[in-house]
């Protein structure tokens, strides 16, 4: 059940809907410090939605508090039209949310294959016994599984990796198969922390284009915290500026450019 | 010479080869491709299904008799198929380099006119809609996988999936045409066109009949014994002659098996799981393969580097014998044969050449060494000579008399002779009929009587009839003393090194040899890794003093071994720089098939070759490049000439 408030038509003709997640006054503390101060915005069914600022801004504990992972002390997340209790992580992955991670967090000493299969995890029904002999239902889910991996494997071409273990990889290609991992749970709503830091021009690059092709081929809702202002500017259909734990700027790259409040936080103002 | 006005059972074109196949041989596998991580495979009776339906969904589009028929992708069932439809429909298939940039394809798609392109995905499918203003034949394109074409106008545009469902939907009213469209194909007709990667100048279509394409498939068939039962892998560029003939004209003709990799990064892997019985590759291939399996060898802990190095020095000694089938002492089997339980097997298993009975290379000349090594593995490892006019074959070696520095004995059915300026001249079944819209080139090349020009110069050798090619007829000059100028039998001594991946001799009309030379990144940054030598890109490794040492040793030893021969003694290279930047297929310093060209190399570095001969150590440059997207930009480097030691002539020390 969506929002019955009206979409819009992005500037390349794409039409996004309703109201998927709404963030409402949202504060977090960590004891006395304030990480988040009174921030509201909304994220809307298959657009692009970044969330930038400087460092220390509060742009993860953001994308934490929209996992679920924190509970904020005060205001309310409003997911489909009503507002969210707080829930453990494999619960809100059930609801159709994935991440991935700033640092990658992926089983080293497994292979690519098998980490990208803990993505279906949460889709498994059948128990640790049946799936130990591996017989009738569980060998079918196991095959209904496999192919939506693979499926993904071939999306984000990492065929060639597939059998090798996650540690072997390079850091580009690990950041490549977090996000097929993240893709195999078939998110509805896809968190992405940091998709391209530490890469060099051309990772950034193919990075970009799986993300787009991710949003445009299954429709998914992208939230992503970067801090590559340009790629930000490109791959984004509106863009939430933080600053200091407070929001600043709201709106579609033109117009956060354009925000004086955002050119004095990332360039800095005199005081003078 | 032999023309037989009918083909065996009537068999004239591919269609009608496809037709036996899924009657004879129903079941079996005609096609597998891996996808989703699994080899999916196509009996030769549903190749003939989906092969026929997009025949059927062709003719609903509006192809007519004689329209060109573009295919550009990498090797995927779907497109060889197509190929086969577009000829069922009485079209010319064309199939492109899909590694081609849009400028590229645009001069062979508006040179035959092409109505209809099917491409493997969308980044062939913009290249295409890139430059469709300059193509006013263009009408319809095709393409296989949808991904990411779900926003593009579809006016012009159709899945191929749908084109197929299409053809099927209305196969009782189109299939009376698709009977008499078939039914006209013959000998003559043409059975597909391509485009030569044109060492020097524009590409040229050459177009092969069907009894070209048959009539050699057949020949070369029967000469290695090829059976339904084979299997290959199709890796090689579709637009290149031999990939028509191994995955088409041969599959087709004796049934056998054509598999498709998963992509081009998954090769070694996909290569290993099928193990082809009939394997192709140039010698580039081998020649990374074997450096690879050294650079891992010298990882490897002792006691596997001790066996390793043990038994391939005995294999080296009787290997190739015990493979030529000749008499080797009972001891020296005993030993191969654990050596091929221990060492030679597992590695074989590795490079997926387990199960390999014919193994060809062709194209450039192979390192003896490398040649060796995969012989003495037991691989029954030959060379082939031939070119596309020929389709394929002109000479190759039969099974026991193969050596590394001849090009084997005339295919069955193709005439052989040496011109008297030491060019090589051929006749066969395989000749092509003509260049396209072209006829003063297919004049030059292919006199009335048939005999075709190679631009080779080489010679038969006197006792065992075997065929050596010296290099390019054009290429083979003068020196300013009179001397014989044969680059690249001088090249191909520095290519046998692998710290070289490729070299450019210079030296026609002057008095002495200069040459450029490129690094082999893998092997010479693996050196460097274990010497610690620090670097941060291929151009600083490149200048680095102690690499070009060791290029100047390989030189140094090259010239010793040019001097042996008193014909080209002078070909020894007196002063040498190593390239900044790798060569390039996209900077147009390389063909497509990775032949250098000379002259435009000598062109475009027209201030190193000059530095080279006025002395100079070291030389400033800029280099335009192009990257991967067509972009431009410069790389600007100091390189350090350096001189070789050169080797007074053999001849020249006996007469003192």
């Amino acid at each position: 059940m969506l929002d019955t408030e009206q979409g819009y038509v992005t500037a390349d003709g794409r039409t996004i809907g309703g109201v998927v997640m709404d963030m409402r006054n949202i504060t977090l503390r960590f004891g006395g410090v304030e990480a988040i101060k009174n921030i509201s915005f909304d994220i809307r069914e298959g657009e692009i939605r970044a969330i930038i600022g400087p460092n220390g801004a509060g742009k993860s504990s953001m994308l934490n508090v929209i996992s679920g992972f924190y509970v904020p002390q005060e205001g309310e997340v409003w997911f489909r039209g009503e507002p969210r209790k707080p829930m453990k992580p494999f619960e809100v992955a059930r609801q159709g949310i994935a991440r991935t991670f700033q640092n990658i967090a992926l089983f080293e000493g497994m292979t690519v294959l098998d980490n990208v299969m803990t993505g279906r995890l949460t889709q498994m029904k059948s128990g640790l016994l049946s799936q130990a002999i591996w017989r009738g239902a569980a060998e079918r889910e196991e095959v209904e599984n496999r192919e939506i991996c693979e499926k993904v494997i071939d999306f984000l071409e990492i065929q060639h990796i597939r059998k090798t273990p996650v540690a072997r990889l390079p850091y580009g290609l690990k950041k490549r198969v977090e996000l097929a991992r993240a893709l195999a749970s078939e998110p509805k709503l896809l968190l992405l922390d940091e998709p391209m830091a530490g890469m060099n021009v051309e990772e950034k690059e193919d990075m970009s284009r799986f993300i787009l092709s991710v949003n445009d081929e299954f429709g998914t809702t992208i939230a992503l915290i970067e801090h590559d202002m340009g790629v930000v500017m490109d791959l984004s259909d509106r863009v939430v500026v933080m600053d200091y734990g407070k929001k600043i700027g709201d709106g579609t790259p033109d117009e956060v450019r354009n925000n004086q409040d955002v050119i004095d936080a990332y360039l800095g103002v005199s005081h003078d | 010479m032999t023309q037989p006005s009918s083909g065996a059972d009537g068999l004239q074109s591919v269609p009608a080869l496809l037709r036996r196949n899924a009657r004879v041989m129903s079941n079996s596998a005609a096609y597998r491709e891996k996808e989703f991580g699994i080899w999916q495979s196509w009996t030769w009776a549903e190749a003939l299904d989906e092969t026929q339906s997009l025949a059927l969904g062709l003719l609903d589009l509006g192809v007519n008799r004689g329209d060109f028929v573009a295919i550009i992708g990498r090797n995927r069932p779907n497109l060889y198929m197509s190929m086969v439809a577009a000829e069922m429909v009485g079209a010319i298939p064309v199939p492109l380099y899909q590694d081609a940039g849009a400028e590229e394809m645009a001069y062979v798609l508006a040179h035959c006119g092409a109505r209809f392109v099917i491409v493997g995905d969308q980044e062939q499918v913009d290249k295409v809609l890139e430059v469709q203003n300059d193509l006013p034949e263009f009408e319809h394109m095709i393409y296989l996988d949808p991904r990411g074409m779900r926003k593009y106008d579809h006016t012009r545009l159709h899945a191929f999936e749908a084109v197929m469902e299409n053809g099927r939907a209305k196969q009782s009213s189109l299939m009376g045409e698709l009977q008499k469209r078939e039914a006209e194909l013959t000998w003559d007709s043409t059975c597909v066109m391509l485009y030569t990667s044109g060492t020097t100048g524009k590409p040229k279509g050459v177009v092969l009949s069907n009894r070209n394409i048959i009539q050699t498939a057949q020949a070369s068939s029967e000469f290695d014994g090829l059976k339904a039962t084979d299997e290959v892998l199709a890796y090689l560029p579709m637009a290149w002659v031999g990939d028509f003939i191994f995955s088409i004209g041969q599959a087709y003709w004796t049934g056998f098996c054509v598999n498709c990799p998963e992509s081009q990064d998954t090769m070694a892997l996909d290569l290993r799981e099928i193990g082809p019985t009939y394997y192709f590759a140039p010698p580039r291939v081998f020649e990374t393969q074997l450096t690879n399996v050294m650079i891992r060898m010298e990882d490897a802990s002792k006691v596997k580097k001790w066996l390793f190095d043990t038994f391939m020095a005995h294999a080296r000694k009787v290997g190739p014998a015990i493979l030529d089938g000749e008499t080797v002492g009972l001891w020296d089997r005993v030993k191969y044969t654990l050596g091929e339980f221990l060492v030679f097997g597992p590695l074989k298993n590795t490079l997926g050449f387990s199960n390999i009975r014919v193994g060809y290379t062709a194209g450039e000349a192979i390192g003896p060494e490398i040649f060796d090594f995969y012989r003495s593995l037991g691989i029954n490892l030959k060379q082939l000579y031939g070119q596309t006019e020929a389709s394929v074959f002109i000479t190759q070696q039969p099974d026991g008399q193969v050596r590394s520095d001849t090009v084997g004995v005339p295919s069955p059915g193709v005439e052989v002779r040496i011109g008297d300026n030491g060019e090589v001249y051929y006749r066969s079944p395989g000749t092509f009929v003509e260049y396209y819209k072209n006829p003063e080139s297919t004049a030059d090349t292919k006199d009335p009587e048939g005999w075709v020009a190679t631009g080779d110069a080489g010679f038969f050798e006197e006792g065992t009839g075997h065929l050596r090619i010296i290099d390019r007829a054009k290429d083979v000059g003068k020196m300013s003393d009179g001397g014989m100028f044969a680059p690249k039998f001088v090249e191909n001594k520095l290519k046998f090194y692998p710290n070289i991946l490729e070299a450019v001799v210079f030296g026609a009309g002057r008095d002495k040899c200069v040459a450029f030379i490129n690094i082999d990144l893998s092997a010479v940054g693996n050196w460097a890794e274990r010497n610690n030598i620090a670097y941060s890109s291929y151009q600083e490794l490149a200048g680095h003093p102690k690499v070009l040492d060791a290029i100047q040793a390989h030189v140094n030893e090259v010239n010793q071994s040019v001097a042996q021969d008193p014909m080209l003694s002078g070909c020894q290279i007196h002063r040498f720089l190593v390239l900044h930047k790798e060569l390039d297929a996209d900077d147009g310093e390389l063909t497509r098939t990775r032949k250098v060209r000379r002259k435009i190399i000598g062109e475009k570095f027209d201030d190193l070759v000059t530095a080279l001969y006025d002395g100079s150590s070291s030389v400033y440059t800029e280099t335009e490049v192009t990257y991967e997207d067509g972009r431009k930009g410069k790389i600007k480097a100091t390189l350090e000439l350096r001189d070789a030691t050169v080797v007074p002539s053999a001849q020249k020390i006996a007469a003192e």
